[in-house]
């Protein structure tokens, strides 16, 4: 197990230094002179030069990327043994061009709204999606079932730019029962906090749950159909300990799989949601980075939600082996 | 005295999008307590149906059930669902095929057996894993205080079957349904296996059904035999009259095809012709005369009529659904068939 565990990290780490190594690449593949994206607008040519010494940008790709690497595990110094001497400390990701704050600093200023709406989405669209594949998958064929699956298979279509639009033109513009979405605090101000995530939260899961809600009928009427669930019924149990304790567990494995992953991937950005309802999360951050051509931010964001689901890979197969005795004992 | 499993005009039928699937067709048997009926037939002959129809387990289905299921007096088929739930696994329960497939994968054999005890039993957790290692033990798992918290895919074939076995029988049933519990085995774990279950009907005195294709199983173990066709049986009777002296050509062209260690190895084994027929559609008259050597012998009636279940000779307990008159019968066994067993 701990050979394992070992195993898994060490590939973790192997993987976001390919992810960091390629995007990095990207970088100076770009035809925008980092040093020009990084000048504003009142710039001369003394200053570019200035400021690719500065960034050291006047190095040896293999350099920079060496330097940008360490300063990752060990923070950098820019300018060194100079009046105009510059501290990144640890882990250092470099400097965004328009705001020269450091990136690690916009990472952890965003990444409390990204959580927010991944965790609290998560929750709502695994009780909607399980419960109603459940109720599904036991009244196969009857009118309940339809209508869920018809739901679901509507839900599963929209996008969160149309439905998102259209809950905050309904709740916000209209009916005005809910503030504009937005973050605060959940420490400081937990109401404000919930009122102002329920759309993103709604609008993430409805998509979402109808995902999920599939993936539990479709599993749990396969597995009904398992020889041990004859067993069971064989002893003598009731329908409940049938469905929950036989059935369910046999038929949660990919489900949590499933779940993992789109967990890690909301942790590093929702990207649209965060979008449409004007969120200052992790996913606002690249995208308004991509746009500005702001490109320490955006090696920051990729190397930080590679690091995410690469984090959310390696728990779910953890889970698996918490699940499965099979893969336990292998 | 009525008997202590006594099954009537039993029918299960299936409607489907094609027709009405009668899986099984007016069947009627009897079974005491510590004896053995072996119900033999062809995949698709209707015993597994048989099978569920005694648990109770077609309810919730689309299957018809139709006919009276007696258990100790207690008619299975007209009780409620939930009723014949608190009967499952106490006073009648099953073993399967495929035991791997029929063992929960993820959770312990120990788990799985403290489960069906404590479905019947009010007794607490460490009582019921008590029971379970006691029962492991009985069907002979070495080391069961440890094996009890092994998994399902950490045990052998035989092991697994075993544990089914002692599932089955850790609120000592008295009836007991074994569904092809040998087929998935080798040979020597089948022969431990059928020793098994013989030792424990004669502790327990259970009543067991044994449903199998293999008339070797059921030489050995059964004591009454119940040969099925295409949702009907055709031949009932003891082991002794059934495989000594089959009356159905069907039962003939299955007792032929057994290879012998006396015969001769060049010699081809003798084929049943032709293929079971669909259940939609079973041919009329009786379900097995496209494939009869001997419809020649009776005429028409072989596919106008669906012959009836009758004794053999008056007051016979052997029973056979055939047209053929018993003294043409007799001549054909005597002449064709005899030789040849």
């Amino acid at each position: 197990m701990f050979n394992y565990l070992l195993r898994r990290i060490v590939s973790g780490v192997v993987v976001l230094g390919i992810v960091s190594a390629i995007v990095f690449g990207i970088f100076y593949i770009l035809p925008a002179d980092p040093a020009r994206l990084s000048c504003g607008k009142t710039c001369s040519e003394e200053l570019i030069v200035k400021i690719r010494h500065t960034l050291e940008l006047d190095q040896p790709l293999p350099v920079q990327y060496g330097r940008y690497i360490k300063g990752i595990f060990a923070g950098r110094t820019y300018l060194k043994d100079t009046p105009a001497e510059l501290n990144c400390s640890t882990p250092c990701l470099g400097y965004s061009f328009q705001t020269d704050q450091p990136v690690t600093q916009l990472l952890k200023d965003r990444l409390p709204a990204t959580a927010s709406i991944a965790f609290g989405a998560s929750i709502l669209w695994l009780l909607i999606g399980l419960s109603s594949g459940i109720v599904s998958a036991l009244r196969r064929g009857t009118w309940v079932d339809k209508l869920s699956q018809g739901v679901a298979l509507g839900a599963a279509s929209l996008q969160i730019y149309f439905v998102g639009l259209v809950l905050q033109f309904i709740f916000v513009n209209k009916l005005a029962w809910l503030p504009t979405p937005g973050y605060s605090s959940p420490f400081e101000y937990p109401l404000d906090w919930a009122k102002q995530m329920a759309l993103p939260w709604i609008t993430l899961a409805f998509l979402l749950s109808a995902i999920y809600s599939r993936l539990t009928r479709a599993g749990m009427i396969e597995v009904m159909g398992e020889d041990y669930v004859r067993t069971a019924r064989a002893k003598g149990l009731n329908n409940r300990t049938i469905n929950l304790k036989h059935v369910l567990r046999g038929a949660i494995t990919p489900i949590v799989t499933v779940f993992g992953l789109d967990l890690g991937g909301l942790l590093g950005g929702a990207v649209i949601t965060e979008y449409v309802f004007n969120i200052p999360g992790l996913g606002k951050l690249s995208t308004d980075a991509v746009s500005n051509l702001d490109l320490p931010v955006i090696t920051g964001t990729v190397i930080f939600s590679a690091f995410f689901i690469i984090l959310a890979n390696m728990l779910v197969d953890l889970l698996y082996a918490a699940l499965d005795p099979k893969v336990r004992i292998q | 005295m009525s008997k202590f499993l006594e099954v009537k005009n039993l029918s299960v039928s299936f409607p489907t999008e094609d027709g009405v699937v009668r899986a099984v067709d007016d069947l009627s048997f009897s079974l005491e307590k510590g004896k053995t009926l072996g119900i033999v037939g062809e995949s698709g002959s209707g015993k597994s149906v048989t099978s569920l129809a005694i648990l109770g387990l077609h309810a919730g289905g689309s299957a018809q059930v139709g006919g009276q299921i007696l258990i100790g007096g207690q008619d299975i088929n007209a009780m409620e669902e939930s009723e014949v739930r608190l009967l499952r696994g106490k006073l009648m329960s099953m073993i399967f095929q495929d035991a791997l497939a029929s063992l929960h994968p993820y959770y312990t054999v120990g788990n799985q057996i403290a489960e069906a005890y404590l479905v019947h039993n009010k007794v607490s957790k460490s009582v019921a894993k008590k029971r379970a290692i006691e029962m492991l033990d009985r069907v002979g798992i070495p080391d069961p205080q440890k094996r009890v918290d092994d998994f399902p895919h950490q045990f052998s074939g035989g092991m697994r079957q075993r544990a089914m076995i002692a599932m089955a029988l850790s609120c000592n049933p008295s009836l007991l349904i074994a569904d092809e519990p040998t087929t998935a085995l080798d040979v020597t774990v089948q022969a431990q296996i059928i020793d098994l279950l013989r030792d424990l009907q004669k502790e327990f005195n259970t009543a067991i059904i044994l449903i199998t294709h293999d008339l070797g199983v059921v030489a050995e173990t059964a004591d009454d035999i119940l040969l099925m066709y295409a949702g009907k049986e055709i031949e009932y009777g003891t082991v002794r009259d059934v495989l000594q002296k089959p009356q159905h050509p069907y039962g003939w062209g299955l007792l032929t095809s057994i290879p012998r260690l006396t015969g001769d190895p060049n010699k081809s084994l003798a084929a049943i012709q032709g293929t079971p027929p669909s259940l939609i559609s079973v041919p009329n008259g009786c379900a097995f005369h496209p494939r009869c050597t001997y419809v020649s012998r009776v005429g028409a009636a072989c596919s106008t009529l669906i012959p009836e279940l009758l004794p053999i000779s008056a007051g016979a307990h052997h029973l056979v659904r055939c047209h053929l008159q018993p003294a043409t019968r007799e001549e054909i066994f005597m002449n064709q068939v005899g030789p040849n067993l």
